[in-house]
């Protein structure tokens, strides 16, 4: 990312966990906007630690929506499976929540929700799932979380 | 040997000899027989001698002329026969790849028909044919978008009819997997056309395409999420498939129990979608004539509707891949027929019940 104006000076950064910058020159402006720019990146990286936090922590975990029914249908399908996933509602998460939308977002989840995990891997939004599911990949994929395993 | 100049030679050696003859006759090292007066036999003979030593390309020492000429005839023979041998090899290379080259333009040629057809139907140069008014029903729409699926979507059906005959007498004749492969890529897409047109239909108006009202009345009997089960999809191929193999007969099984619960889970999620869209729009009425503040919100779940028309048409999707996965490609084009032919006596049905004379009272 680099930042120049009118007053010749330049901002060098890279956008990667450590920082590398050359400062010629510090206007205000300039200083507020880099460290706006700084902070934002640092919660980003903060939810998507989080989000990482969470799914490693549960077998198979599904970010979801209390009012969404794409997501209850996806849960529908996991327990029918005999597979028993955590839920993570995020509309009861004032905090928190909208971030972990966005994280999950940039990690590529085509809608955001539902998000699912399994082993700590995104798998994907519905579309995956279903797709997983018909080739015959799901099960295997739950098959050590299941409690009764055949 | 004769007294005449004509030498009678052995005929095997005629083609050889007649020039050897001829150069004795005419300018052979230098003297020309036929000024002079005709030398003896003998030295004739002695010629002819020397000029066959000296053609016989490297013969040495044959003690007799008879051998000398057998085995040089022996030779000619065998480098005429390898000859020939490599000439007919050399044709049949020829005639293969010639017929290969036509095999491939036979394929060509009938992927691009295919695709004539695909982009004419594009381009609506098939407009205004075949659009049946009974299918139209809610047609006095203003909203163009359904306007456009609409229009769309008797397109789609009269092309489903032409590739249905297409594929029946494709089956009937005697072709190939690869040109019958064409085919069913073909009926692949367009099932995949179909879609993409519900999704973009699906955002101008949801309810239009949920409720099944550009389809006929028999199948929106049949109606799920805006189109056809695709557990009901397995149950239709089947027997019409020729027999399977044991693997087939257990992926079959599989996709069949994983379709079942896919489906499922998306019939629970629209019925808590039903249940939640009810009570937002019944909420709050006793008293208040203003329900501004709630659409809102019923929007958001009308968008929701949109997203399971298209997650079940991906459902769809998803089936018809893998059973284009399992199957054979002479039993994927046996299948696509079937369906075809259902959805066609569907409609079928449909007109003829519309059509049928009501009892006078």
């Amino acid at each position: 990312m680099t930042i120049s104006t009118k007053n010749s000076c330049s901002i060098h950064t890279r956008s990667s966990a450590s920082f590398e910058l050359t400062i010629f020159f510090l206007p205000s402006q300039i200083s507020y906007n880099y460290f706006s720019h700084f902070l934002e990146k640092k919660k980003n990286k903060q939810e998507m630690e989080k989000v990482v936090k969470l799914a490693s922590e549960n077998g198979i975990l599904i970010f979801s929506k209390s009012t969404c029914c794409l997501c209850y249908a996806v849960q529908m399908l996991f327990k029918e499976l005999g597979a028993n996933p955590s839920i993570y509602e995020i509309d009861h998460d004032p905090a928190e929540g909208k971030d972990i939308e966005k994280a999950l977002m940039r990690m590529g989840c085509s809608g955001p929700l539902p998000a699912v995990f399994v082993s700590g891997k995104l798998v994907g939004s519905t579309n995956e799932v279903m797709s997983l599911h018909l080739s015959g990949s799901l099960i295997p994929l739950l098959k050590p979380y299941q409690p009764n395993m055949s | 040997m004769n007294s005449t100049s004509a030498r009678f030679v052995p005929s095997k050696r005629m083609g050889i000899c007649e020039p050897m003859h001829q150069m004795a006759m005419w300018d052979f090292k230098g003297n020309n027989f036929l000024e002079t007066s005709p030398p003896s036999m003998f030295e004739i003979e002695t010629n002819l001698d020397n000029l066959s030593e000296d053609t016989s390309h490297g013969t040495v020492g044959p003690s007799s002329k008879y051998d000398q000429e057998a085995s040089k005839s022996d030779d000619k023979v065998r480098r005429r026969l390898a000859q020939n041998r490599e000439a007919a090899r050399k044709s049949r290379l020829r005639k293969k790849a010639y017929v290969q080259q036509l095999e491939s333009s036979k394929l060509r040629l009938i992927q691009l028909e295919q695709e004539l057809h695909r982009t004419r139907l594009q381009q609506g140069q098939y407009v205004g044919g075949g659009i049946d008014t009974s299918q139209l029903g809610y047609s006095e729409t203003t909203n163009p978008g359904i306007a456009t699926f609409e229009m769309e979507y008797g397109q789609w059906v009269e092309e489903q009819n032409r590739q249905i005959s297409e594929l029946r007498s494709a089956l009937n004749s005697d072709m190939g997997d690869m040109e019958l492969h064409i085919f069913v890529d073909c009926g692949m897409r367009h099932y995949s056309d179909l879609f993409t047109m519900k999704a973009t239909a699906a955002k101008a108006d949801v309810f239009h395409i949920i409720s099944g009202m550009w389809k006929t009345s028999a199948e929106r009997f049949f109606l799920w999420i805006a189109g056809f089960r695709p557990s009901e999809l397995l149950k239709i191929l089947m027997p019409n498939l020729e027999p399977l193999t044991e693997q087939q007969r257990l992926d079959v099984s599989n996709l069949r129990q994983s379709c079942q619960q896919a489906e499922d889970a998306l019939s629970q999620g629209m019925e808590k979608l039903h249940y939640i869209l009810a009570e937002t729009i019944a909420e709050g009425q006793l008293g208040e004539g203003n329900y501004l503040h709630q659409i809102g919100s019923t929007i958001d779940k009308f968008e929701a509707l949109a997203r399971f028309v298209v997650q079940a048409d991906h459902l769809r999707q998803e089936t018809l891949q893998q059973i284009y996965r399992i199957l054979s490609t002479r039993q994927a084009a046996q299948g696509l027929l079937a369906m075809g032919e259902y959805l066609q006596r569907l409609r079928t049905l449909s007109s003829c019940w519309s059509s049928r004379p009501t009892e006078q009272t």
